[in-house]
């Protein structure tokens, strides 16, 4: 595995080809602030919070450094106003849902983010899909997924499976990094509702 | 053993069909596409055939349902053959007039014929109609000649000659470099060079590669690729088997929504028939080239017309976009090297391919060759498909070929580039169009969508519309794009409602900035485009929102009052009748008056009200709270 | 729905996973909506998790997991329409079947839906109505288009 030489604020870094920036970063000691990564899951990319700036052959780009790889020469800045700006506003946004979530009122400090700046809508859920990935990728039982598009998206159980699967897991409550009740929330509905979809009909 | 196996046999059933086939048998032509179907074409069609079957003229006279010609505003539209005979708007009722006049006694039928509105005088070919005459119809030419359905046709046309030459007389390479020298981009969107994703994907390591048609057109207000795929569905897949050639890939799908039910239709016909011919299959020609393609249906997500988002779509899953840091050229569908280029693209290979790169770039600008088709909508004269060259101006086009805005309005803006496009002023209506220009101008080019807007379309609302089929149609991955697009669309519903203040427009750009800077994939990248487009040119309508609470446009209906003009009004009754709301009061000899409550601002006392007395008022702003709060308070006080 | 015409219709995709959107839109034509028992089938022969196929489900326009009034009326908002006035459109078809889009009525006479462009744009503003296209449409003549469709099924399909 040959190695790759970039930079990441001002540091000279090395890293193996097909690392992440983050990986690369966090190897250094630079941390990066994410709320969608997990160590043992695919990269996902959908929180958007580790956004950097990535500079190559004079060209700088806004990249999520949780999926970007390391390239040879790239220059990564993981502090510009820019980037600055891009966490607090989506901080903001993330803080109208879930806003007494510890994480994100910690980062909220971290980069001057006003938790009341966007009308309160607490859905609790901010998207990171780290339950549904834990259970479709390590667990394999699916009991939690995503449905709908859009602002309508939100996570779901599965009654079926949940009912059989998750009261002896519940290893994604943990994950939830805006309230590990809110898992347990949407899957006691599901188990306490089944037949939500009418069988009517049919 | 297949009809068509070599270059030899190709020519000799072209030159069979071409002699089966005398040009000067009249020939009725009817346009088939969606359009002037859902305008009664079928029953236009139905009504030649049992008027030719009861005159016993069916052997003399032919009738066929050709593709889109374009002119979808005055469908369904009919063309006799070979005097090129353009009859407009018919109805199965004229259908026998037109058989005894113009196909039994050679005269025209006057009524049925296009009349030039600045001369008042008749036009009989349509060619010669100022709507196709300015325009340079490389592509959608052939839809009028052909019928969509018949592979006779097509062959008649020179169809598949590009690809006999592309597969036996040239090797990929030179496909490869013919398609670079034309400098052909992308017609779907960014105008990627097409020659650049190709040799991407031939050179990727990974021997098993992809061809795919997008024809998930989802940008509202554009169905070019429609007409297409419907009227010509072999051309694409000429161009589509030229590509895998050049690329070195076996397998192509066609991506089409599933709301154009009759594409999906021509298009699984035009395979089965190029299958059955062996135009499609092993050893294509006696070239030793194998290639298959699949019709995949789209189930209705316009963020599938993005690349990455329709190969996730293909390999059956929910279209969320990935991540493009890795070229979909070189891992696409199932991580394998995948070229995908838009219906009007692969129609334009064929043509490159047969008459020369050269031929192609006789036509366009500089940096954009060849032609564009344009879908020409909103508030125009003469709506409807257009190909121009690229760099044609937008003056020419919206009053040369469109005619110009109708009713006496006045032009106020162009939108260009779907829901990531943006707003064109008139103050820039001599734009030359091309991909480059209209990014210079804040907006872009997209598939082609042209919604011309008039003085009575409010910018503000024009937003508001597209972020709120944004805020639906997003896949909802990512935060940048699920929650800007929401909060950005909460704002604008507060400035068009009179809820807005201070600092809104400020709220909207930081918004913006983190959407674009921050989103996972072009569709959230572009979103904030109509807002900012409409800020960069129409700031001062989003400021009269806000402070005065007034719709310049009188389009917002929150801000707007009606009101009738004592003054003014014969009691002549008729906006009382029309009323939808039976808000109006009044009665003979007694001035109508409009009750605020119960009024919803619908408009229709406005239009109905004679222009002789031009007695109801459109009021927006300190002018319609005025007059709400008044009549609220005492009605008694009028009338 | 019959578990035949649902195995028919899996087979007919030689059982592929990556069909799966093909063959729910396939059971969605010939049923109208998807009934719980036909996914899973699906999921069962397909070897797809539900989540996955419940998420394809919502994710997509042209599924409904309820089922759909006898006749579908789809009002265009494409970009065209709305500027030639979709929404009063929408408005007097929601005002005279009582119901927003999304819905069915009690009777499950009619199910509306609204549709980002139906690539009519000459015609707009467009309603479809059981798979015909009413161009040009004006708010005063939806209601005669509205009755005239229990009568205009009988006649024999049209342009689905």
């Amino acid at each position: 595995m040959s190695d790759v030489r970039l930079t990441i604020d001002g540091k000279e870094v090395t890293a193996s080809r097909g690392m992440t920036l983050l990986d690369a970063a966090q190897s250094v000691g630079i941390a990066i602030p994410t709320l969608c990564h997990h160590p043992q899951l695919e990269p996902y990319g959908g929180c958007r919070i580790c956004t950097v700036e990535a500079e190559q052959g004079g060209v700088t780009r806004l990249v999520a450094s949780c999926i970007y790889q390391v390239a040879p020469g790239l220059v990564v800045r993981t502090r510009t106003e820019k980037v600055n700006r891009i966490r607090k506003v989506l901080l903001e946004e993330m803080l109208a849902h879930a806003p007494e979530s510890e994480i994100l009122l910690n980062l909220a400090q971290d980069y001057a983010a006003d938790k009341d700046r966007f009308e309160k809508e607490p859905s609790f859920c901010i998207h990171c899909g780290l339950c549904v990935r834990y259970c479709a990728e390590l667990k394999q039982k699916h009991a939690v997924g995503f449905i709908d598009r859009g602002a309508q998206r939100e996570i779901h159980f599965i009654p079926e499976i949940a009912g059989q699967e998750c009261w002896d897991c519940k290893e994604c409550f943990p994950l939830c990094p805006t309230s590990a009740l809110q898992a347990a929330y949407v899957l006691t509905e599901a188990l306490l509702t089944p037949a939500k979809k009418p069988s009517c009909c049919s | 053993m297949c009809r068509i196996c070599s270059a030899e046999t190709l020519e000799k059933t072209r030159q069979e069909i071409r002699l089966r086939s005398d040009p000067s048998t009249p020939c009725i032509a009817v346009c088939a596409g969606a359009g002037c179907l859902a305008s009664g074409a079928a029953e236009v069609i139905a009504a030649f055939e049992v008027e030719l079957e009861s005159r016993g003229l069916t052997a003399a006279i032919t009738t066929r349902g050709t593709g889109c010609p374009g002119f979808c505003e005055r469908g369904p539209i009919v063309v006799i053959h070979p005097q090129e005979i353009c009859y407009l708007q018919v109805k199965p009722a004229d259908v026998a007039e037109i058989v005894a006049t113009t196909l039994v006694d050679k005269q025209l039928v006057e009524r049925l014929l296009y009349v030039d509105p600045a001369t008042g005088s008749k036009i009989t070919r349509e060619a010669d109609i100022p709507f196709y005459k300015n325009q340079q119809r490389n592509i959608l030419g052939a839809n009028s000649r052909i019928d969509s359905k018949s592979l006779d046709d097509y062959l008649a046309i020179d169809g598949y000659a590009a690809l006999a030459k592309a597969l036996l007389q040239m090797s990929p390479d030179q496909v490869l470099e013919e398609i670079k020298r034309s400098n052909l981009r992308g017609r779907g969107g960014g105008g990627f060079p097409v020659w650049r994703k190709w040799a991407e994907s031939r050179n990727a390591a990974d021997p098993t590669r992809y061809v795919i048609v997008n024809a998930d057109e989802g940008d509202p207000g554009a169905f070019m690729d429609r007409a297409l795929i419907e009227g010509n569905p072999h051309s694409i897949l000429e161009g589509l088997i030229i590509g895998a050639y050049a690329v070195g890939a076996h397998q192509g799908f066609i991506y089409v929504r599933q709301e154009y039910p009759l594409a999906v239709e021509n298009v699984n016909l035009a395979i089965r028939q190029a299958e059955k011919s062996g135009l499609l299959g092993n050893d294509i020609l006696g070239s030793g080239f194998d290639f298959r393609v699949q019709v995949h249906k789209g189930a209705g997500a316009f963020v599938c017309g993005e690349s990455s988002a329709l190969m996730t779509a293909l390999e059956g899953r929910a279209g969320e976009p990935r991540p493009k840091y890795i070229h979909t050229a070189v891992k696409g569908v199932w991580d394998k090297p995948s070229v995908l280029n838009n219906v009007e693209t692969w129609a334009n290979v064929p043509l490159i391919i047969h008459q020369s790169a050269d031929w192609f770039a006789q036509f366009g600008t500089a940096g954009c060759k060849g032609t564009k088709i344009f879908s020409l909508v909103g508030k125009i004269t003469n709506t409807g498909l257009v190909e121009v060259p690229m760099g044609v101006s937008l003056r020419q086009i919206v009053e040369q070929i469109g005619g110009g805005i109708p009713a006496g309005k006045r032009f106020k803006a162009v939108q260009t580039g779907g829901p990531s496009g943006g707003c064109i002023p008139a103050s820039q209506l001599d734009l030359k169009v091309d991909f480059d220009e209209l990014t210079k101008a804040g907006s872009m080019m997209g598939s082609g969508g042209m919604i011309v807007m008039d003085e009575d379309t409010c910018m503000v609302d024009i937003a508001r519309y597209f972020l709120n089929f944004l805020q639906d149609e997003s896949c909802g991955k990512c935060t940048p794009c699920r929650e800007g697009i929401r909060q950005m669309l909460k704002v604008l519903n507060d400035i068009t409602t009179g809820k807005g203040h201070e600092g809104d427009i400020e709220l909207l750009e930081d918004l913006a900035a983190t959407t674009i800077g921050a989103s996972l994939c072009a569709l959230g990248k572009s979103a904030p485009n109509p807002v900012l487009s409409t800020l960069k040119y129409f700031r001062h309508e989003y400021e009269e929102h806000i402070k005065n609470k007034n719709c310049p446009a009188y389009a917002c209906k929150s801000l707007l009052a009606f009101n009738i003009d004592a003054d003014k009004c014969k009691a002549c009754g008729t906006c009382r009748r029309s009323c939808p709301a039976a808000a109006i009061s009044g009665a003979k000899q007694q001035v109508h008056v409009v009750d605020q409550q119960k009024c919803t601002r619908c408009g229709t006392c406005f239009s109905v009200c004679p222009s002789a007395f031009g007695a109801v008022q459109r009021l927006s702003g300190a002018a319609a709270a005025s007059v709400s709060a008044t009549m609220t308070l005492a009605p008694e006080e009028t009338g | 729905m019959e578990s035949a015409t649902i195995d028919q219709i899996i087979d007919k995709h030689r059982g592929e996973a990556s069909s799966l959107i093909q063959i729910m839109l396939d059971i969605q034509g010939e049923h109208h909506w998807l009934p719980r028992e036909a996914l899973d089938r699906v999921s069962e022969r397909l070897q797809v998790p539900m989540s996955r196929i419940k998420h394809i489900a919502t994710f997509y326009k042209a599924f409904s997991l309820v089922p759909k009034g006898r006749h579908e009326v789809h009002v265009c908002m494409g970009t065209a329409c709305h500027v030639r006035g979709a929404q009063r459109v929408l408005d007097t078809v929601q005002d005279l079947t009582g119901i927003s889009p999304g819905e069915t009525d009690p009777e499950m006479k009619f199910s509306l839906e609204t549709v980002n462009c139906l690539g009519c744009c000459a015609l707009g503003p467009v309603v479809e109505l059981d798979g015909k296209h009413h161009g040009n449409i004006d708010p005063g003549q939806i209601a005669t288009v509205l009755e005239n469709c229990e009568q205009g099924k009988s006649q024999g399909p049209t342009t689905r």
